[in-house]
């Protein structure tokens, strides 16, 4: 490598790392804001740098909000909305890869088709129907409108497809039935993209805003983005209490994407068709 | 016989295998699809009955001055985003691909987080940062207009700053598909042009961009589809104004339901809305794959 071809090249890799932080600085500088005092963050003094550490904005996030609430909520709903999704995706995808039965190819048009509607064009019918079942308000509601993710059947359907045909003629053999093969076979075979597919769907669950702010109306039973949106009248002008509790709801999912980073970029890719 | 049972047996464990998903398929997404269309010819109210009245919810919408101020606004957000945000996401991958290891980790790291935050915590974040008084941005906004500006309380500025902040959240993902379309290159091309004397440019137009466009065309096409259905931001950083200048269809479908309690309107606008991202979408594939093939 000639010498003009490195400097060029450290010089790309540092405008990289330089853009990649102005890309993070709206994070940062939430959190500079978060450990300030308040008067301090609305000083003309408050510079750039982290110059205090004070968490009271943190105590009062956590003890004086409905923080704690909209904990449980996010993550009992987010855990029962990826579990269900999983296990009936997988099912369902199993029957249409590996089975013959009347009705196959129709369910799996009916599936790839689901995944052109918007679920946000659904909400009118969708909340009548959770108010005639008397959901409202109720984690039902949060939940059952977000058991539909069609992309999870098209996925499993994929790799199922992929498993050579030797593995499933042994178990037969051995008088295994469907059940059989699907839970000792093709899941263990996929835990790969099982693991994927479970951070996706919890990711887009705990993160989802529009149905459960339709759905919800009482504070004590919002999830955390909807809950987030009534710091603001709580605190008033507060900015570092308001921050600090932005990055409490977001800390969950981006310490958990931090851990699994190389599973949630295959999951991505994976998820959009994408197979590299 | 033992065929013919064998044949049923299997076929009942295929149905007991698919009923879980079908039914909940049944009850919360092909029913209110139903309805959705049947909603749309009555003048329901949210909760309760209603009555068919026909096309007039249709005839009523296409005379609503609010309905073509937010196609209008749609579209112009559509704008701002949907190149601009492909574009930079190319930059990025194209930026974060040279690297390796720990370093391509960290850099992917930097720019992918945003996309994992609630939408909530995105707008608190940039208000926080746009805020009219203390906003850490306002001395640049005011390089730029000559007086700081309360971004989302201005006609011009809203959209603008709304598409702004949709970017930095979401681009994330795109990175991440650009990537992998760039990981399928395979390296021997770039060496096979090297050695032919390609520089970095040549290389970029004659190899990595005409085998990157299926990558480029789906990109466009979801980030179409994801930004006609605005309405989160907006309705967190302007609930659609300031004087209606980031109204959007969504945020029509939300007043009209859930605050005016006009069921049957609003599911004429959301089966509108459906339409639009449906036709749109499926022109803009057809479009982009032509363009692909020559």
């Amino acid at each position: 490598m000639t010498a003009q071809r490195r400097i060029e090249n450290w010089a790309l890799t540092a405008l990289t790392l330089v853009a990649g932080a102005i890309w993070i600085f709206p994070l940062y500088w939430a959190f500079v804001t978060s450990i300030r005092t308040e008067n301090r963050v609305v000083s003309d003094q408050a510079g750039l740098l982290p110059d205090e550490f004070n968490l009271s904005a943190y105590h009062d996030a956590l003890f004086n909000s409905s923080l704690v609430h909209w904990y449980v909520n996010s993550i009992g709903t987010s855990l029962i909305i990826t579990a269900t999704v999983l296990v009936t995706g997988m099912m369902c995808a199993y029957a249409i890869s590996q089975m013959q039965f009347p009705g196959r190819r129709l369910l799996y048009a009916i599936v790839l088709g689901s995944f052109m509607v918007p679920a946000q064009v659904l909400v009118v019918p969708q909340f009548m129907l959770m108010n005639d079942l008397g959901l409202i308000n109720k984690w039902g509601g949060i939940i059952l409108p977000q058991l539909v993710v069609p992309v999870v059947i098209i996925v499993y359907k994929q790799f199922f497809d992929a498993v050579p045909k030797e593995m499933k003629e042994a178990v037969v053999l051995d008088g295994g039935g469907d059940y059989t093969l699907l839970f000792r076979v093709y899941l263990p075979l996929n835990w790969g993209i099982t693991t994927a597919l479970a951070i996706i769907t919890f990711i887009s669950s705990w993160n989802a805003f529009l149905w459960p702010f339709l759905v919800i109306t009482t504070e004590n039973m919002m999830t955390i983005p909807v809950g987030l949106t009534q710091v603001n009248d709580a605190f008033g002008v507060a900015y570092a209490r308001v921050m600090s509790v932005a990055l409490l709801g977001a800390a969950p999912v981006a310490i958990a994407y931090l851990i699994f980073q190389k599973r949630v970029t295959e999951a991505v890719m994976i998820s959009s068709g994408v197979k590299g | 016989m033992a065929m013919i049972r064998n044949q049923r047996r299997h076929r009942l464990v295929a149905y007991s295998l698919i009923l879980p998903f079908v039914a909940i398929f049944a009850l919360v997404f092909a029913y209110p699809i139903v309805e959705v269309i049947r909603l749309s010819f009555t003048n329901a109210t949210l909760i309760g009955g209603g009555e068919w009245v026909g096309l007039q919810n249709y005839r009523e919408l296409l005379a609503d001055r609010l309905f073509y101020t937010s196609l209008k606004n749609n579209g112009y957000f559509v704008l701002l985003t949907v190149i601009p945000t492909t574009a930079i996401a190319l930059g990025i991958a194209l930026m974060v691909q040279r690297l390796s290891g720990r370093l391509q980790a960290l850099a992917l790291a930097l720019f992918f987080l945003p996309y994992i935050l609630p939408v909530s915590v995105v707008t608190q974040i940039w208000a926080w940062m746009l805020d009219f008084q203390f906003g850490i941005l306002q001395p640049v906004l005011e390089l730029i207009a000559g007086k700081p500006v309360p971004v989302f309380k201005n006609p011009h500025w809203v959209m603008p700053m709304v598409a702004l902040v949709t970017i930095w959240w979401t681009n994330g993902f795109n990175v991440l598909l650009f990537l992998a379309g760039l990981r399928n290159i395979p390296q021997d091309l770039y060496e096979a042009s090297a050695l032919d004397g390609a520089n970095r440019r040549q290389q970029f137009t004659r190899v990595t961009w005409p085998l990157l466009w299926p990558v480029v065309a789906l990109v466009l096409t979801l980030q179409l589809i994801l930004q006609l259905k605005l309405f989160d931001q907006v309705y967190l950083l302007s609930e659609g104004g300031p004087f209606n200048s980031s109204y959007v269809l969504l945020l029509m479908v939300y007043r009209e339901a859930f605050q005016q309690n006009h069921g049957g309107y609003a599911a004429a606008i959301s089966l509108v809305v459906f339409l639009l991202i449906v036709t749109v979408s499926v022109l803009q594939y057809q479009l982009l794959r032509i363009r692909g093939r020559k």
